[in-house]
């Protein structure tokens, strides 16, 4: 099934606050074979990315195993520090149809505690439709 | 301390080798937990040719990479398309090589084209870091 041609434009409501622990950046650090020393992978702010993707999905009701991933750009205002407490707010920026895929442009604003932004994160989705 | 930079400098090019373990553990982690990087039935059902790595690990590998070459330089972009798909093996690993190259320096920036390939071909296009230089 399609996607929604009105989603273009739409902002999702914000993710809830989520603290960058430690523990956490060791173990995404670890999980790229780096560390464990605490410092910040410049790829971690895509757990914020992702967790405003996957909301957006439930909301669209979209199978996330339907999803590639076609592209990733991040853009930091500052590196990602552990004691932050992150939102993701995320925006469909474009829809395209291709071969029965739809391609999905988003881009999700990742601030801090105070407002602050921390880093954009533009993520191209591949929806690879089906029956379902 | 930040690495002496130059337009046209090479890096050296990393080599990570990747298992079925590694996606495992990258899933938990990230909080991924597509099953087309874990179970070889559902990405073949959505016209993949087995179990692929997350993208998002492949460049995240590219960043470690760009970490070592630049002493660990604040990274103020990144980024790449992902264009073909690691596909990593039920048995043994599949490497991913990161090699790199400095494409110019300005303003205190300096812009790394990164290539990274798995058995030789490209499997992120335009792979692209912006570092504090």
């Amino acid at each position: 099934m399609p996607v929604d041609q009105s989603l273009v434009g739409r902002e999702f409501p914000p993710t809830s606050q989520r603290e960058v622990t430690r523990e956490h950046v060791d173990a995404f650090a670890s999980a790229l074979g780096a560390g464990p020393d605490g410092t910040v992978p410049p790829t971690y702010p895509i757990v914020l990315a992702f967790d405003a993707m996957n909301a957006f999905l439930a909301a669209e009701q979209i199978d996330l195993f339907r999803i590639i991933h076609g592209e990733q750009r991040f853009a930091y205002e500052r590196p990602v520090r552990v004691g932050d407490r992150l939102t993701a707010t995320l925006t469909v920026a474009s829809l395209r149809q291709i071969g029965g895929a739809d391609i999905i442009g988003t881009s999700s604003l990742i601030h801090d505690a105070d407002g602050s932004l921390v880093c954009t994160a533009k993520a191209t989705l591949v929806h690879t439709g089906g029956a379902s | 301390m930040t690495a002496d930079l130059t337009p046209g400098d090479t890096f050296d090019p990393v080599t990570f080798p990747l298992t079925r373990a590694d996606l495992v553990a990258y899933a938990e982690a990230s909080g991924d937990p597509n099953p087309i990087h874990q179970d070889e039935d559902v990405a073949r059902s959505v016209g993949l040719p087995g179990v692929i790595a997350h993208g998002m690990l492949t460049l995240g590998l590219a960043g470690r990479a760009v970490a070592s070459w630049t002493d660990g330089a604040e990274v103020v972009e990144l980024g790449c398309k992902f264009t073909n798909p690691v596909v990593v093996p039920a048995t043994g690993s599949v490497d991913v090589v990161v090699g790199g190259s400095v494409k110019k320096v300005e303003d205190g920036l300096a812009t790394l084209a990164l290539e990274v390939t798995c058995d030789g071909e490209k499997v992120l296009g335009m792979p692209k870091a912006v570092v504090r230089a």
